[in-house]
């Protein structure tokens, strides 16, 4: 059997890095003014699991991402206002997570290229 | 070679050498919900009725859910038969005789009742009672684990309440009730004794977290375990005195009453539980937090307690609805 180059999942640390991740990253999410209105009212510890099958999705790992759910979704929240400046608030929180856990430049560029890619979905556009 | 039966709904599926329990249900055609297929969505998760989940299949779930047997299907390769269940099924009652009826406040009974078989639960837990002609609340069980065939409850009485107003008024010492296997993952479990505990509840949800402090402090818990009871106004509350006795007790154990409305008297915060409780205990980081009673409280409070610091698998909710039917 040949090796196989380790996947961006597999370089990241798998299940266990995007636990670690989604603790950091929503906390940062919802402290912040600028877009926490956006998840009033929704309960915690389901929405942690969205955030976690999200950032699964940004890490390269298992995932059914379609971008008809994701913007069926956010539907409610762009008639509310969500635009550019909020997606780009949850990108800074997310490299933000990922420097912290201490994530190779490199990589926290190729979890960011793929979140970036939602971008018109989750906007609507 | 070795193959294992996996029997689900009474339906054995043979799992080969090999193949996860959920590749064996999906190869014969069971309905079963499943996504990612590598551990991470977590949609195939079951629960074993019967045989060990293998320790892998259990990777990232709570702590709580693997002291129930539940696992990820599509990460376990069975190490013996198993009979398993796509969620709890809650369907097995035993009978049970009430022994006792005391007031506690002016609205809250505290029930006790006597079961023909013991019961396995966790202190914390929730069973539904049963009236003869069917009808059933769920109600939480107000009593550690030691007394395995005797049970207590604190049962509110609602306005209009059908359940409720039958306990007070028409069930009586002697009177039978079916009661329902333990459900609920908000309990105590006596690993990481130092970890410090927050509990907050209102009203009735005072009841569960009895239960866990008695649990907590028989089991030898050293962590600070701090409780803050509220209601709307003084007559709400219910066993101060009991709660303050435990605290002479216990050096590690602290109680809060709070009332949200008017002026308190000596010894009783003004404000509601949960805002107390926060600005109180800022730093969360590390602790273990248990929340029951009213569901907005407990909702908004799971993320001021995350906000604080408190790891989300650390923090365990009951949050208590009222059957809708009550109102009719």
């Amino acid at each position: 059997m040949s090796e196989a180059k380790p996947t961006l999942y597999e370089q990241l640390g798998g299940e266990a890095a995007v636990n670690a991740a989604v603790d950091i990253f929503y906390r940062k999410v919802l402290s912040d003014f600028r877009i926490n209105r956006f998840f009033d009212n929704s309960d915690i510890e389901k929405q942690a699991a969205k955030q976690k099958a999200f950032l699964t999705m940004a890490f390269g790992g298992p995932n059914n991402y379609t971008g008809t759910d994701m913007r069926t979704a956010h539907a409610r929240f762009v008639k509310m206002g969500l635009n550019d400046s909020h997606f780009d608030a949850v990108m800074e929180h997310l490299s933000g997570t990922l420097r912290e856990l201490k994530v190779p430049e490199e990589l926290v560029a190729q979890v960011a290229a793929i979140a970036e890619s939602t971008r018109s979905d989750v906007l609507g556009k | 070679m070795t193959s294992r039966h996996i029997t689900l709904d009474e339906q054995v599926t043979v799992c080969h050498e090999g193949e996860t329990v959920l590749d064996a249900l999906l190869r014969e055609g069971r309905d079963v919900p499943y996504s990612c297929r590598q551990g991470a969505c977590q949609s195939c998760m079951m629960r074993s009725l019967e045989g060990m989940p293998t320790e892998d299949s259990q990777k990232g779930l709570k702590n709580v859910l693997c002291k129930q047997n539940y696992f990820l299907a599509c990460l376990c390769f069975p190490s013996q038969d198993m009979v398993v269940a796509l969620s709890h099924q809650a369907d097995f009652f035993t009978e049970a005789t009430v022994v006792s009826k005391v007031l506690l406040n002016q609205e809250t009974l505290l029930l006790t009742i006597q079961c023909k078989d013991a019961l396995d639960y966790y202190a914390g837990q929730f069973v539904n009672l049963k009236r003869s002609d069917g009808l059933m609340r769920s109600y939480s069980i107000a009593n550690s684990k030691v007394h395995t065939h005797k049970l207590t409850f604190h049962i509110r009485r609602l306005a209009g309440g059908r359940f409720s107003e039958w306990v007070h008024q028409e069930l009586n010492i002697g009177d039978n009730i079916s009661v329902s296997d333990p459900q609920g993952l908000c309990f105590y479990l006596p690993d990481n004794q130092e970890q410090n505990m927050l509990l907050i509840g209102t009203g009735s949800g005072l009841a569960p977290l009895a239960g866990i402090i008695e649990e907590a402090l028989e089991q030898g818990h050293t962590g600070q375990i701090h409780l803050y009871h509220g209601s709307r106004e003084m007559d709400g509350l219910y066993w101060l005195d009991e709660m303050q006795a435990l605290q002479q007790n216990y050096e590690n154990f602290h109680y809060t009453p709070c009332v949200s409305r008017g002026d308190s008297p000596e010894g009783v915060a003004t404000g509601r539980a949960n805002d107390v409780a926060m600005a109180a205990l800022p730093d969360l980081k590390g602790w273990r937090v248990f929340l029951c009673g009213h569901p907005d409280m407990v909702n908004q409070t799971k993320t001021q307690a995350y906000l604080n610091g408190a790891s989300l698998k650390d923090i365990y909710s009951d949050a208590f609805h009222v059957a809708s039917s009550s109102l009719e």
